[in-house]
């Protein structure tokens, strides 16, 4: 296993967070991992990526060039990230955020409507659980999403425990998400 | 203990106080700010002072006072603020004090930008300020080898009585990984530093903290003496890593992240039979010249890959000797280098050798 996963999206809308639950996971479960963020000038609203790779063997470049997954909650990064992905690759995509379709026929891409439903469980701001959770689905083969539960709730502090069991029910709601 | 998972500026910091050090004077600068802020965090836990002056020429003058009193002190700053720090660093290079500077590059010259960069190499490794004198200079690629050249940084500037850089670039200092860390030491326990300045309790002679000599012989026996000590680090201290160069055509010259791009580059261009392999620097002075010597009898050529307009690859040259031709690839100003840009770059070597 060697995965190298992009998540992109607008400053606030907890891409980094998503980025770093994947990575306790990877470390929870002995793999090898890098997390880089992108980091700039631009914060609440710019855009803001980053690169996750979770991995058997060691990792060399932290930065990736052709991601395997990319989870993607803006148009401008689904437009500067679609071409990247690797042939055969997933793209887990907002579509209650981006109007758009991939127009690639060799990737498999997930459309959720991950804002919308964690809107209306109460916490619009955790879309980025939602969006964890259908990449988790999507990567079934490759994860153990009780892993991902545990990692969630192991690395949130304890007087925080309440926002832990929130995010796994966002996590959940994406893992659970039935495409039409 | 346990790994955790953390970013390279605050491993830098968390492995620095375990090693025991206990004074930090810093002014903030992206993108090495995390790891003053760490230290502001949690070193009056630790018993120490964390400090953040007026100006980095204040701090380091700081760090030149603390490191006279014989305290393990430190202090962090990117590649403009580090040039303002330049003139301390001469003085505490010319007085026989140990310390750390850290430098988390990014890309200049002049305020430049905050994206990662190398182009501070020259500054680095051929004498940032003025007079003959060197820094001992760590080149980690990964956040764990960042903790653990650390404490070797520390220790090795103790027991050579200089100071100590280590090098990195914003991207290893913002990215995270799993580090595990060394247990705590007491810094009472470190080995005793007889020349401190420490108060003589009425019982050994003064001990002095200068670098101004107006009789030219003796500024030149300090120059010699200074040299020889040099001189044992040139023979002794140099590190690195080979990656898969004992057939190699071609070897790739890269430290830092740099480094692990190219080590996939490496292997990709293994993947299309080409025989590459890589000379990873973890110290940049002293610089590995005697791997280069070595290997440049048998591979064809070296490509040199940095972050930078060609730096490091003057070292490379000289340690190569005229033997073989040395190439170079760069991407400057905060700019990453690609594996196809560096694959592309090796055929590119392999054509004209």
């Amino acid at each position: 296993m060697y995965e190298q996963i992009v998540i992109a999206g607008f400053g606030g809308q907890g891409v980094l967070f998503a980025g770093k639950i994947l990575a306790y996971m990877g470390m929870d479960t002995g793999k090898e991992l890098s997390w880089l963020p992108s980091y700039g000038p631009e914060m609440r609203g710019g855009t803001c990526n980053c690169s996750v790779i979770i991995a058997d063997t060691q990792i060399g470049s932290p930065v990736i060039q052709r991601p395997d997954a990319l989870i993607v909650m803006n148009k401008p990064s689904l437009e500067k990230f679609v071409d990247a992905v690797k042939p055969g690759g997933v793209i887990v995509l907002d579509s209650s955020l981006i109007d758009t379709k991939v127009e690639r026929d060799d990737v498999t891409v997930v459309y959720i409507p991950a804002m919308q439903i964690a809107e209306s469980a109460g916490a619009g701001t955790l879309g980025n659980m939602v969006m964890a959770g259908a990449y988790m689905k999507a990567r079934e083969d490759m994860y153990n999403i009780e892993d991902l539960y545990r990692s969630v709730r192991e690395h949130t502090p304890a007087k925080r425990a309440g926002l832990a069991e929130k995010n796994i029910e966002l996590l959940k709601a994406g893992y659970e998400y039935k495409q039409c | 203990m346990a790994k955790v998972l953390m970013k390279g500026n605050e491993a830098l910091a968390e492995a620095a106080m375990r090693c025991g050090c206990r004074f930090f004077f810093g002014y903030p600068i992206t993108p090495q700010t995390e790891l003053a802020a760490y230290m502001a965090k949690k070193m009056q836990k630790n018993g120490g002072t964390f400090l953040q002056a007026e100006s980095e020429v204040a701090a380091i003058n700081m760090v030149y006072g603390a490191a006279g009193a014989g305290a393990r002190v430190m202090t962090s700053s990117s590649s403009p603020g580090i040039s303002l720090k330049q003139e301390g660093i001469s003085y505490i290079a010319g007085a026989d004090l140990p310390c750390l500077v850290v430098n988390i590059v990014r890309g200049g010259p002049g305020l430049g930008g905050i994206q990662p960069a190398q182009s501070d190499y020259f500054q680095a490794t051929k004498g940032g300020g003025h007079g003959d004198y060197h820094l001992l200079v760590f080149a980690p690629s990964s956040v764990q080898e960042l903790a653990d050249m650390t404490s070797r940084a520390f220790d090795k500037a103790d027991e050579y009585r200089m100071p100590a850089m280590i090098m990195g670039d914003g991207m290893l200092g913002q990215m995270m990984e799993p580090v595990e860390f060394k247990d705590p030491i007491d810094p009472a326990t470190l080995p005793e530093k007889p020349w401190a300045t420490t108060g003589t309790g009425m019982k050994r002679k003064k001990n002095i903290i200068n670098s101004l000599y107006l009789t030219p012989e003796e500024l030149e026996n300090l120059c010699i003496e200074r040299e020889k000590r040099y001189d044992k680090i040139r023979e002794t201290e140099a590190l690195y890593e080979e990656i898969q160069t004992e057939d190699a055509d071609v070897i790739i010259a890269a430290y830092g992240t740099i480094a692990r791009v190219a080590m996939s580059a490496v292997e990709a261009a293994r993947a299309k039979g080409i025989k590459a392999g890589l000379i990873r620097p973890i110290t940049l002075w002293p610089f590995p010249e005697k791997v280069f010597a070595k290997r440049a009898e048998t591979a064809k050529c070296f490509l040199s890959v940095e972050m930078s307009m060609g730096q490091m690859v003057e070292d490379v040259r000289l340690s190569v000797n005229g033997k073989k031709p040395v190439y170079f690839y760069g991407r400057t100003g905060g700019m990453v280098p690609e594996q196809d840009a560096i694959v592309a770059e090796i055929e590119k070597c392999l054509k004209n050798s």
